[in-house]
């Protein structure tokens, strides 16, 4: 039965409900939004038992003080944004059980950019468009199209569940030099071969202009061949566009679906979740990889977190 | 011939249809799309036709790209003759001038025609819908006069109201909901292009036409008022 389980008593700069985004709408320019780091959302909704998509609270960098209503196992994995039950600092990548009455707060980021709370039983909201992810930008999509603030209510079917930790070997490091892994292309008339060279030997560093479309990268400027405009085509997760002024951008989570700026290159899938919990000040590093090398890493992880949801008791849909 | 295809990442692909923007290239990709509905090839999530090109989510997990190349191009070689290139003309009916289209004096004086040829250009055509991208339900269409072509504003407004219609450089269109903007407005529809909670959430698709229609203020508030009652007329392009 759908319950209120917590309400928010300070929003923190951007607490979002967020799955794994809305599939199927980008061609009528319907961002897919969703967390922005799926491994560390999965992995909670796992350690809480529930399916891995099910929807979670994306914290961005300066956490929110949360407040149970409701007696509900939770787990927060992700960026360590120092989180606080009760006045005591609590663990991440473990659930626990939040008591009614109990106050959730959390610092600021102290390692890693965004943490995820999933809650035993989810988070009751109607989907939009097949999703339950919100769309700042498109005021769609989550609790009522927005962040959370002050005084919002959240439901669910809250249940209390024996308390798990995660193997350490599952849980990432966030350093702060990051290699990330890209396939070159798609707009290779676009950029002459000592901007690809220039590219992948330079460091670029994560501007604070980042969000959850994008991240700013600064660092050597890419020169083109005959200007940044492209004919307008659609965006990938990863997709870096290089507008005119050299300095490349990363589309995230909440890109839109199209854009008019020629690309360099596209990370790979199992890299974004490490670029999500990068901060700004993060060097970041680009190396070439092969389809066949990326989507290798892409089956193993995913049969890695169908085992281990499978042996947490929460079962996988395939 | 075999598609010219790309890998985007290990998620997607992009086919090529060439480089030019042209009604022809529209419809070659609105064929390829139908053509992929029909194959309904398990491990392809999603795809967002462009100008130019198709761009194809998939899921490695159950379509590896080598087999996903080559399921494409099986698609490709199907015969085409059963397929029905036809299109919908969808017609939107927009209150031009006044408060409801702020720069429609602006645009007539820059090209030194009245208001009304304006009008006159601007409506009553078939625009060709050849992708949606932007925000939601912004439709990008091809076919304004080049006499209608205006500068856009030095600083675009923060805002425009829900089915504003406007021109920017050599570019006409509608915006959906409430955005900044740096064209300029010459109508407003009283008709809603996206709505969320719909059954059927978008008016139009790429591939589509639209057609403007003028109406008065008086029209305008009357449509407004019938809400989900009024019904856009739609038909099929003919020839």
């Amino acid at each position: 039965m759908t319950e209120p389980i917590l309400k928010v008593r300070k929003p923190g700069m951007q607490t979002t409900v967020q799955d794994l985004g809305r599939t199927g709408y980008q061609q009528f320019g319907i961002s897919p939004s969703g967390a922005m780091d799926t491994y560390s959302l999965q992995m909670a909704n796992i350690l809480v038992g529930n399916l891995p998509g099910e929807a979670g609270l994306e914290i961005a960098m300066l956490g929110p003080e949360l407040e149970a209503l409701h007696d509900v196992s939770i787990a927060i994995c992700g960026g360590d944004l120092q989180p606080v039950l009760n006045g005591n600092e609590v663990g991440m990548w473990k659930s626990f059980v939040f008591k009614k009455g109990d106050i959730l707060s959390f610092g600021s980021g102290r390692n890693g950019a965004r943490a995820y709370i999933s809650f035993s039983g989810g988070i009751d909201i109607h989907p939009v468009l097949g999703s339950k992810s919100t769309f700042i930008n498109g005021q769609l999509g989550g609790y009522k199209g927005r962040a959370l603030e002050a005084g919002d209510v959240l439901y669910g079917n809250p249940f209390v569940r024996k308390s798990r930790f995660l193997h350490k070997d599952f849980v990432p490091e966030y350093r702060k030099k990051l290699e990330v892994r890209v396939s070159l292309g798609p707009h290779f008339d676009r950029f002459p071969k000592r901007t690809v060279d220039c590219f992948l030997s330079s460091e670029y560093k994560i501007s604070p202009q980042s969000n959850r479309m994008g991240l700013r990268l600064q660092g050597p400027s890419l020169e083109h061949n005959d200007g940044a405009d492209i004919i307008s085509d659609a965006i990938p997760l990863g997709g870096i566009q290089v507008p005119a002024n050299g300095q490349p951008i990363i589309l995230m989570a909440e890109r839109q679906t199209t854009g008019g700026y020629a690309r360099i290159a596209t990370v790979i899938s199992v890299d974004i979740p490490l670029l999500a919990q990068a901060m700004p000040g993060t060097v970041i590093t680009f190396k070439e990889t092969s389809i066949q090398e990326a989507q290798a890493s892409y089956l193993e992880q995913k049969k890695k977190m169908r085992l281990l949801a499978f042996a947490a008791g929460s079962y996988w849909k395939k | 011939m075999k598609l010219d295809i790309l890998p985007l990442g290990d998620l997607a692909i992009v086919i090529s249809f060439g480089d030019v923007i042209a009604d022809r290239t529209n419809v070659q990709i609105r064929q390829f799309m139908k053509k992929l509905d029909y194959a309904n090839i398990k491990g392809i999530v999603e795809w967002v036709p462009a100008y130019t090109s198709l761009t194809v989510y998939y899921e490695p997990d159950i379509l590896p790209y080598e087999s996903l190349v080559a399921e494409l191009n099986k698609v490709h070689l199907r015969n085409e003759h059963s397929l029905d290139s036809t299109s919908i003309v969808n017609e939107i009916p927009v209150c031009y001038g006044g408060k409801w289209g702020q720069d429609l004096g602006f645009v007539a004086d820059h090209h030194g025609m009245p208001e009304q040829e304006v009008i006159n250009l601007h409506a009553n055509r078939e625009y060709l819908i050849y992708m949606m991208g932007f925000m939601p339900g912004f439709p990008y269409l091809g076919g304004l006069p080049e006499k209608l072509a205006v500068p856009r504003l030095e600083k675009p407004r923060e805002s425009v109201v829900p089915g504003s219609v406007g021109i920017g450089g050599n570019q006409t269109g509608i915006y959906p909901s409430d955005v900044p903007s740096g064209w300029r407005i010459i109508g407003t529809t009283p008709v809603t292009l996206f709505a969320p909670e719909k059954a059927e959430p978008f008016l139009v698709r790429s591939g589509h036409y639209i057609k403007f229609i003028p109406i008065d203020e008086e029209q305008f508030l009357a449509i407004k008022q019938m809400g989900d009652a009024y019904q856009v007329k739609k038909y099929e392009k003919e020839g």
